[in-house]
């Protein structure tokens, strides 16, 4: 059947320039399919007259699963009939975003079977996008996906799709196995994974380092965030190799240095651990010369998310210093203590940040059993608004 | 469904352990330093003195199954087969034969994709659906980070900028791809408050969740002739599109009044300084699509200006931070308004509380 012919001027501006242009990929599949033939002509129309034709999704799934499926249907359906319904579905990725050609290929096959063909590699959470399914291919899909090993995302009010950074597999600076612990973490909550049934959404991201190559702190409701508590190990060799090729060890690197711990007579680097911040700018500098300690865990962090409700948060310290020790079922308990709570206490679309800032921080940790720590805050309060418990009732 | 297959369930994710090359499995946990030998190639050196390379690849999020394929068969040819993605969509390949780094670049190359995004450089912009895909969007995210990157792609190909340059897009406040601590965040925004259909509202959405949707409370509970629906206080309205979120019947979508504003400064990475919120720069410019040149001049120079005044390894929050911000709106030309300073919750906290002014 010959495909319907969309002019698409104003979309083949985007064909020009270097970078990658999604135009292409998208008339790459509109060649074939008719999905995507018929989105290449409303996305002309979007870039036409501004705006864009999508509605909001109905509830759409595979059988047994809330999560995982977002329904997405034109507002356009009499011009645009092939993308009447065009949902997104999303799949779990491996740790890391680790594949191999054979696994990407079934991918591949499966998508070209049921679907457009337009993929997102990947969705902002971590997922692989499938992009534009009928409501009636859902199904057959997910059967093929899951005969090839793999299984749907979360999404809605549930646990999300957890993603960490490339870790120990190829980092050097991964203070704990990000990749294990994300991969334990997705097989432990499936069911909560799948079948929403929190106030709101929960984010897991798991960085090896402070540097936090997957942006947790700012995006996700738990952070593990990899560091150390014993010394930097320094190579002073190395050290005085990048001076002699030219970097300004005193400008550049210690200037830099938050904890102010540092010093380099120009033969020997020095460093107070005790007052270093785990900042990761001197080994970013130099790399060859500094890693972390040995003595190796991660900072737990909580409550981060964009701005919808309540405004947007940065996770801030839950626990300063775990040690991920397989199964990983002290901070298991510890997020089932905090997921009970929010679900029983939480109000609908509050993230978990939101409602650490509505009890309050104290009071929070105190229904968790966790004890307060200097460690948690910037600095102590300066309102001298408290709330002081009644001693007769302790 | 009759089917006789078994349904399976709650399998979750292939084991990643599959995934990992032999040379990954051999010196996992054991790396020792690495290097970038030129922009987009590095190599990780093992204590087992193993070498693994690696060749970053800047891709579209949005990408066709052929291209996909494409990418396979790069990895078959140099990597047995092993690749992966990064966090901001773009590709790597890992090998240990150090030979291959040229016929790959090549291979990358000639499938229209650039080399770089490692160090000092811009890497991918990470983004939201926009137009293509989704109901609240405010402008296009795949056009305007196409439209970024080509005018900025010098950047990406080579390392030559004080720090990282990290940029990010998001397509309504609602911010699927949370933007709010990069560098440079794109974030498209509605300016008019939402038109309430009340013949359908009462129908399709429950009042009380539409009335406690909005942050500023600017939703109440109406009755016309009658019947039942919400109004909307204008004044009260900073058009987040929550309500339309949890309502179809409260769409804010207007082709005029959409656009971007872009922030700048904030970090996610704990090196030198803690990671911070982005700030405003531009309140807004109206959707000029196919290439929005309004934006992708001014992050234009807000760039440049960053590149030729920052000191090494200073981000663009940081350089703003020692500057001053009054020096950065003098020096990228941006107009500052009414609208850059803050009226919502804890707005006193980013008022200037003392004297440290620099003339
Ligand atoms: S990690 Fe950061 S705080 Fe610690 S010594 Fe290095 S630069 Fe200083
Ligand atoms: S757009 Fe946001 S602020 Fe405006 S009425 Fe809706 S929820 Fe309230």
């Amino acid at each position: 059947m010959a495909l319907k012919e969309h002019k698409t001027p104003l979309l083949d501006e985007l064909e020009k320039g270097e970078w990658p242009s999604f135009v292409t990929e998208i008339k790459n599949c509109a060649s074939k399919n008719e999905m995507s033939n018929d989105l290449l002509g409303l996305l002309e129309k979007s870039y036409r007259e501004r705006i864009g034709f999508w509605k909001h999704g109905g509830i759409v799934g595979v059988m047994g699963y809330g999560g995982g499926v977002i329904g997405r249907y034109t507002q356009l359906p009499e011009e645009y009939p092939n993308i009447e319904h065009f949902h997104t579905m999303r799949v779990n990725q491996p740790s890391g975003w680790l594949y191999t050609s054979d696994a990407l290929r079934k991918l591949c096959d499966i998508w070209e079977k049921h679907g457009s063909g337009l993929t997102n590699m990947h969705g902002s959470t971590g997922d692989i996008v499938f992009l534009g399914c009928t409501t009636d291919d859902l199904e057959p899909t997910f059967a093929d996906l899951t005969e090839a090993g793999f299984d749907l995302g979360g999404s809605g009010s549930d646990v999300r799709t957890p993603s960490c950074c490339i870790g120990p597999a190829r980092c050097e600076w991964a203070c704990y196995d990000t990749l294990a612990v994300t991969y334990d973490f997705t097989m432990h909550y499936q069911d909560e994974l799948h079948r929403p049934a929190f106030p709101y959404k929960w984010k897991f991201k798991m960085s090896g380092c402070p540097n936090d190559c997957v942006a947790s702190v700012a995006r996700a409701d738990i952070s593990i965030i990899g560091t150390w508590q014993d010394d930097i190990r320094i190579d002073q060799d190395s050290v005085g190799e990048y001076s002699d090729n030219g970097l300004d060890i005193l400008r550049d690197v210690i200037m830099n240095c938050p904890g102010k711990c540092m010093e380099w007579d120009g033969k020997t680097l020095e460093i107070d651990n005790k007052t270093c911040r785990h900042c990761m700018h001197c080994i970013n500098a130099m790399p060859k010369a500094l890693r972390p300690g040995t003595d190796t865990g991660a900072v737990v962090l909580i409550g981060s998310k964009a701005p919808i409700v309540e405004g947007a948060i940065i996770s801030s310290v839950l626990v300063p210093f775990w040690k991920p020790e397989p199964p990983y079922d002290d901070l298991k308990d510890l997020m089932d203590e905090i997921i009970d709570l929010w679900c029983e206490e939480g109000k609908a679309r509050e993230r978990i940040g939101e409602f650490i800032q509505r009890v309050g921080m104290g009071n929070f940790l105190d229904a968790i059993g966790l004890e307060p720590e200097p460690a948690m805050v910037a600095y102590p309060r300066d309102n001298p608004y408290v709330f002081y418990e009644d001693a007769e009732e302790e | 469904m009759a089917d006789t297959q078994k349904r399976i369930t709650d399998i979750g994710p292939p084991d990643y352990k599959d995934f990992m090359s032999p040379a990954m499995k051999a010196n996992y946990g054991k790396w020792k330093y690495h290097e970038i030998i030129r922009p987009g190639v590095m190599v990780h050196v093992s204590e087992t003195g193993d070498k693994l390379f690696t060749v970053r690849a800047g891709g579209s999020r949005l990408m066709s199954i052929d291209k996909i394929r494409q990418f396979c068969d790069i990895a078959d040819k140099f990597c047995d087969g092993y690749f992966r993605f990064t966090s901001r969509h773009n590709i790597e390949f890992m090998f240990t034969d150090e030979s291959n780094i040229d016929p790959l670049i090549k291979a990358i190359n000639d499938l229209g994709h650039p080399v770089g995004g490692t160090g000092n450089s811009i890497s991918s912009i990470v983004h939201t659906q926009g137009w293509v895909h989704c109901h609240s969007a405010a402008t296009d995210a795949s056009g305007v980070v196409k439209a970024v990157m080509d005018d900025l792609i010098d950047h990406f190909k080579n390392m030559d900028l004080p720090g990282k340059l990290r940029i990010a897009l998001a397509c309504c406040l609602n911010m699927c791809g949370a933007v709010h601590c990069s560098d440079i965040a794109i974030l498209g925004i509605h300016t008019k408050a939402p038109i309430v259909d009340n013949d359908t509202l009462p129908k399709m959405c429950e009042i009380p969740t539409v009335v406690a949707s909005c942050p500023t409370a600017a939703i109440r509970p109406s009755t016309e002739d009658g019947k039942p629906g919400v109004e909307v206080i204008e004044e009260n309205c900073m058009f987040c599109a929550n309500c339309y979120t949890v309502c179809p019947s409260m769409p804010l979508n207007n082709a005029d009044t959409d656009g971007i504003s872009l922030w700048v400064g904030g970090k996610v990475s704990n090196a030198r300084t803690e990671p911070t919120f982005s700030k405003l720069a531009v309140p807004f410019i109206p959707n000029n699509p196919p290439r929005w040149p309004e934006v992708t001049d001014t992050i234009r120079t807000m760039v440049e200006v960053w590149a030729q005044n920052a000191r090494k390894f200073e981000r663009m929050g940081e350089f703003i931070d020692r500057i001053g911000w009054p020096r950065f709106f003098e020096m990228t030309g941006i107009e500052f308004q009414k609208e850059h300073i803050d009226d919502f919750k804890y707005a006193g906290l980013s008022f200037k509380r003392s004297a440290h002014l620099s003339y």
